[in-house]
């Protein structure tokens, strides 16, 4: 790969074979939650685990369905995709105006985007909650999109990508005569497109993932999401194993599929991200 | 004249572009300044106050002073710092070495182990505690089952439901839903490490930990103090895990100060005392981070 043949050693070989270990560890949870999914009860409180379910059932799906499941999937699906496009709308605007614009109050700006960057979300979340009552968005999915929008790092993100645009371009078509939004539209966005792509699948599976943030928000049975259903599942009724199981397995499965599926745009979006200095 | 001319000309354009700007900043400014920046000095404003459902008096730093004297928060406070002191380290080198190590394998390989490490994040803190919870339960867990099966405990062990145990059993999950970002970074950040300089000190016969320390470690180092501050600002804001998992319990042994806001807020609806703790989590992390990012720029010096 690099220089010369590079000989296997002891070492890589023992590395390999932690790596491997650790894999199987950390495969462990989601391979439990699969399987543990389609067994009965006898099998998922046996003393003794079951590897494998030797009497497959789909009664625990039968029992998750006859609960408003479809309805918190829906909500965490609504709620990531909007945040998503919302998010990927703002920033990459905001983006290319802190990458490619010299204007008053950009150095402030950029230094006050850091700054809330590093300060705890959650803090927030108390006056946060006061807030969206006072707009009566309380126990509405709004109360989470907003946020989540608001948040910053799309912004970074977008910066970040934005700065690659060529300036002379920018020039050639401004002198050209072609408008702000024109610009925008036909230059900048077919260049940070990848850009978009790293954000948007990055904020759809942080925000179907922020458990906290949807807790405090949500609480009637029509808004909750999958995550909040499963947590209810799980202080109802905590000794059904199964249907907690099937729960935990629609609230990630979806959500796994899709990281496999963009986990190169993903993983783009958490180092370009990455805020230096 | 024409120096004058160019410099109101030069204004014209700069106001120009400023007004420009703007238009684009402002769908992502109001977002950021409704639900960032305005609850941020509502959260500093009310920790003046006395602030639950039916009262709303100014106490100055009253609930501050409340604060040092709860003795749950002394002990909510010691926790936070524990899980901070043994995950951020902890997680820091795993994360590292796992990156170099797997850095170093074909494309393919490296992509997999990735995706394995993050698999915690993605699969979500709630599924993810759905699993661990049953794996430390006293009676069917899976930890009790392995280690009476191998012969190194005659009692069930009730590791959530013990004092000793129970913030350990947080710190485990934890450290495992939080290496898969660090790992992803380090990966990338060894990828652009400058390879002439790489082959050039391996010609010069310099063996891997040479290269490693001298080379690649310097050049990695914003990485590692980008890990160190998100891993410290996540660990102090552990909440999630010690909701989903033990309640702050047995005995306040796993209360967080994030958790203890939550409950405090929440719970008995004091909003006030709630955001002096807010403020006063935020003001920690700060430090920390502060103090990260002098040790770390310091010793790249050298």
């Amino acid at each position: 790969m690099k220089s010369g043949v590079k000989r296997t050693t002891g070492y890589d070989i023992i590395v390999l074979v932690i790596m491997v270990i650790l894999a199987i560890l950390f495969i462990f949870p989601v391979y439990w939650i699969v399987t543990g999914s389609f067994k009965d009860a006898a099998a998922i409180n046996a003393a003794s685990p079951e590897w494998f379910p030797k009497n497959p059932t789909t009664d625990n799906y039968v029992r998750l369905f006859a609960k408003p499941a479809m309805r918190w999937l829906f909500n965490s699906v609504f709620i990531a995709l909007m945040s998503m496009a919302l998010t990927c709308m703002t920033a990459a605007m905001a983006g290319y105006a802190l990458a490619k614009k010299r204007f008053v109050g950009r150095g402030l700006l950029f230094t006050f985007l850091v700054c809330a960057m590093a300060l705890p979300k959650q803090v927030v979340l108390v006056p946060l909650l006061k807030e969206m009552s006072f707009l009566g968005l309380h126990d509405n999915v709004w109360a989470v999109i907003l946020p989540t929008v608001g948040w910053p790092f799309g912004v970074f993100l977008m910066k970040q990508f934005s700065e690659t645009i060529p300036t002379e371009m920018l020039e050639a078509v401004r002198i050209d005569g072609a408008g702000e939004v024109q610009t925008f539209l036909t230059i900048v966005l077919p260049i940070v497109k990848p850009g978009i792509g790293a954000l948007a699948i990055f904020t759809f599976i942080t925000t179907w993932n922020d458990y906290f943030l949807q807790l405090i928000m949500l609480n009637s049975s029509n808004t909750l999401t999958i995550a909040l259903g499963i947590a209810k599942l799980q202080s109802e009724m905590s000794n059904d194993f199964g249907l907690i199981m099937a729960g935990a397995a629609l609230g990630a499965i979806p959500i796994i599929a899709i990281f496999l599926m963009f986990q190169k745009y993903f993983t783009q979006g958490i180092t370009m991200g990455a805020v230096k200095g | 004249m024409s120096k004058n001319n160019m410099t109101t000309r030069s204004k014209v354009l700069v106001m120009r572009e400023t007004r420009s700007a703007y238009l684009f900043l402002l769908p992502s400014l109001i977002f950021f300044v409704g639900f960032v920046i305005i609850p941020m000095f509502m959260c500093l404003f009310t920790s003046f106050f006395n602030y639950t459902m039916s009262d709303f008096k100014f106490v100055g730093i009253g609930n501050y002073v409340e604060m040092f004297q709860d003795k749950i928060f002394q002990r909510a406070f010691w926790n936070t710092v524990l899980i901070v002191v043994v995950a951020v380290p902890a997680v820091t080198i795993f994360s590292l070495w796992v990156g170099s190590s797997i850095y170093r394998m074909h494309a393919v390989t490296r992509s997999f182990f990735r995706c394995v490490f993050y698999l915690p994040v993605v699969t979500g803190t709630v599924a993810v505690a759905v699993v661990w919870k049953w794996m430390f339960n006293k009676y069917t867990g899976l930890f009790n089952h392995v280690l009476s099966e191998v012969g190194l405990i005659d009692q069930n062990i009730s590791w959530l439901g013990d004092e000793k145990t129970a913030i350990w059993c947080i710190i485990i999950i934890l450290f495992t839903t939080s290496i898969g970002q660090p790992i992803v970074l380090y990966v990338a950040a060894l990828g652009n490490v400058d390879t002439s300089l790489v082959e050039a000190a391996e010609v010069d016969g310099a063996t891997d930990m040479q290269t490693f320390w001298k080379i690649k470690w310097p050049s990695i180092m914003p990485t590692t103090l980008y890990v160190l501050v998100i891993t410290t600002i996540n660990s102090f804001q552990c909440y999630a895990l010690i909701q989903l998992l033990t309640s702050g319990g047995p005995n306040h042994s796993t209360d967080t100060i994030m958790y203890y806001i939550y409950y405090e807020a929440f719970k008995l609806n004091r909003y006030g005392y709630g955001n002096a703790m807010g403020i006063f989590l935020a003001a920690v992390i700060a430090i920390f981070s502060a103090l990260q990012f002098k040790v770390t720029k310091s010793g790249s010096v050298d």
